[in-house]
């Protein structure tokens, strides 16, 4: 298949290995910050084809594992409600609030819908109005705009019974923070292809610059992060700290404008809770004023939400930030697994204790 | 679903019999060799390319009879219809099952019908049961079981996966793909004869059904007591199948097969069964994919196109479409 089969030949990953230990790179530590990564370094096993000195680890990339427990209730407690329907992405199907998960609240009777794309949301809406529709917005930029223009959709059809649940969250913003905050000495970035290909080369460059931190926009193919390890190596040994992009197939510097402006019609920044992390300014995005009618925050009168604290013995905040691996954490493996998650980087396709339960890890 | 198997049902109703965790149970009465099976259908839609709810019902009874290397002689059907159930569609699956049970030489021999209120049901579930016969030799059986696999054995897969739950999934959700994903769904019982007949050391048999290859290894790892060792690019998937699992993120190691079948042969019977096996119309892209091992017991390994190895597990739940 092209564009797949090219990035994965065993004789290109074999030569990229060659040249990653020739570069003779310094003990240095690569973050990557999307889950498709995540998933893709557990099961190409890019970990085992490294030398020793190259770290790899798991930065808060998955959407569904930074999304508070106080948003999960709150949707939770909109699933329960008689009259509402709710959809949402497969991912969020398993992943445990405080007391429950749409799994359960599904088993219990209450109308939960895997939907694919907003739009089949919006379509479930259209098809039945005797009902409230609310669709549960969870994903960084990548699934931002889709979700914006569905919104823009429903308001201009004015669709009465549509609303949407927005927790998105935006990435940039999260790397400040890691580097401000406390998280292990990152080296450099492995950057989320698909996030990139929204926003752009371009919106990594105060990262690059103000932290000095070498950044490579990676596509998700074996070749592609192999490729993109060894620039951000050759970057680390030359002293450099420059934003590269490997994944040149599908990202621009500038990024995709028309999807920059869907989202910028709907939504607007604002601060935002990360699972584990705590409050990030300006990283997530909520709806506009103008459109409030179709904010289901509005619409069912879901106020500001207290911070639930992780259940005891949970590392997902660590995890989350880099600074635990999920064989560090007490319950990784025998009181949390994918049958019975405690924490949400379980439970989570894209969660990186999920990618080492599955993948066997380091 | 495992843990609930081992400690609620095994626990309580466990025998020597279901003790050995095979798809069959195998007992004996008289000087027969018996093996019994049953399995519940409640695929959604109940049309798909390749089949329908009826024709699952009756292949996959008499692919677990298969995998005991049982013949399937004798199957019963059980219905659970929701009320309103419209009438041409009950009558085209029982059609499909009368085609079905004659391509696999089965007779039904007994039947239920019962009908629940609506929204008691999503249509209509079918329960199979059946009943075979072992080979016998001089008055021994010819065994197979998940529990017989030994190191050194070799790891033979009939052909390509993830087809019936790519067209399943496809069909369900409206997903339209260019070429057209069609269930493998058929009676593997004349492909695994032909086996049987060409090689006299065949240790295990399994279908990867739900749970796809990973499980069915999995759980033939852990019943034996032995480690599976297979090759990634040795693993057959169909150009449409898996243009699907890429697209919805899907790993088809995962994916449910309904006319597949995984044998586990001594060393010294191998190339006999492999043969045997491209010789038959359902196993002509039949290939060997690994071995077993001494160790780590009750594990898989994967060996990547890459040469690293990593750990295939168990699987949890369906595979769902991930989020971006």
């Amino acid at each position: 298949m092209r564009h797949i089969d090219e990035y994965r030949d065993p004789e290109q990953v074999r030569k990229l290995v060659a040249a990653i230990r020739e570069a003779s790179p310094p003990p240095m530590t690569i973050m990557e910050v999307c889950g498709t990564h995540t998933m893709a370094v557990g099961r190409y096993g890019i970990r085992q084809l490294l030398p020793q000195q190259v770290r790899l680890i798991s930065g808060p990339g998955c959407p569904v594992c930074v999304t508070p427990q106080s948003d999960i209730d709150a949707f939770l407690g909109l699933a329960a409600r008689p009259g509402v329907t709710v959809t949402t992405f497969g991912d969020m199907l398993r992943v445990p609030g405080s007391k429950s998960s749409l799994e359960a609240e599904r088993a219990r009777g209450a109308d939960v819908r895997i939907v694919y794309s907003p739009t089949d949301g919006l379509e479930t809406a259209r098809r039945n109005l005797a009902k409230e529709t609310v669709f549960f917005g969870v994903g960084f930029e990548t699934t931002a705009p889709g979700v914006a223009l569905t919104l823009a959709a429903a308001a201009r059809e004015n669709v009465p019974n549509f609303s949407l649940y927005c927790v998105h969250k935006l990435i940039p913003p999260a790397l400040s923070a890691l580097l401000s905050g406390e998280a292990p000495a990152v080296d450099g970035f492995l950057l989320p292809g698909h996030v990139s290909t929204i926003i752009g080369t371009s919106a990594y460059e105060p990262i690059a610059r103000d932290f000095h931190v070498p950044c490579v926009i990676s596509g998700f193919e074996p070749v592609d992060i192999l490729q993109s390890v060894l620039m951000l190596a050759r970057q680390v040994k030359e002293g450099r700290a420059e934003v590269e992009n490997q994944y040149r197939r599908a990202v621009t510097p500038n990024g995709n404008f028309a999807a920059q402006q869907a989202v910028e019609a709907v939504f607007e920044p604002c601060d935002s809770s990360w699972r584990g992390i705590g409050v990030i300014p300006a990283s997530g995005l909520k709806v506009r004023q103008e459109y409030e009618a179709y904010d289901a925050l509005h619409r069912f009168g879901i106020s500001e939400m207290a911070e639930i604290p992780e259940p005891a013995g949970c590392l997902c905040g660590e995890v989350l930030k880099g600074r635990a691996r999920p064989a560090d954490c007490p319950l990784f493996g025998s009181s949390c697994t994918p049958a019975e998650p405690v924490g949400p980087c379980m439970v989570s396709s894209e969660g990186t204790c999920a990618a080492w339960y599955h993948y066997g890890g380091e | 679903m495992a843990e609930l198997i081992d400690q609620l049902f095994l626990g309580k109703l466990g025998n020597p019999v279901l003790d050995q965790r095979d798809d069959s149970g195998v007992f004996q009465i008289g000087n027969s060799y018996v093996a019994f099976t049953t399995d519940s259908f409640v695929v959604d839609p109940l049309f798909f390319p390749g089949g329908d709810i009826g024709r699952l019902a009756v292949f996959g009874t008499v692919n677990d009879l298969a995998c005991a290397a049982a013949t399937p002689l004798y199957i019963t059907s059980s219905f659970i219809l929701e009320e309103g159930l419209d009438m041409a569609t009950l009558e085209a699956v029982v059609d499909s099952m009368r085609a079905a049970a004659d391509e696999a030489g089965v007779t039904v021999a007994a039947g239920d019908t019962k009908v629940v209120p609506n929204g008691a049901a999503d249509r209509m579930f079918i329960t199979t049961a059946g009943i075979g016969l072992l080979r016998t030799d001089s008055g021994r059986p010819y065994l197979v079981s998940g529990s017989l696999a030994r190191p050194g054995d070799a790891v033979l897969l009939s052909g390509t996966l993830a087809d019936h739950g790519m067209a399943v999934m496809s069909r369900r959700e409206g997903l339209a793909f260019e070429s057209e994903i069609v269930s493998d769904a058929a009676p593997i019982s004349g492909l695994v004869a032909a086996v049987l007949d060409a090689c006299p050391s065949v240790h295990a048999l399994r279908d990867p059904t739900r749970g796809g290859l990973a499980s069915a290894l999995n759980e033939i790892a852990r019943q034996s007591g032995v480690c599976m060792e297979v090759e990634e690019s040795a693993i057959p998937v169909g150009e449409p199948a898996r243009a699907a699992c890429e697209l919805l993120g899907i790993d088809p190691l995962y994916v449910a097969n309904e006319g597949k079948v995984v044998a586990i042969i001594a060393p010294e019977g191998a190339d006999a069964a492999l043969e045997a096996m491209r010789s038959h119309p359902l196993g002509r892209q039949a290939v060997r994919i690994g071995k077993v091992l001494e160790s780590p017991a009750g594990r898989v390994h994967l060996i990547t196109p890459y040469g690293n190895r990593r750990i295939l597990v168990l699987a949890h739940g369906e595979p769902l479409p991930r989020i971006c």
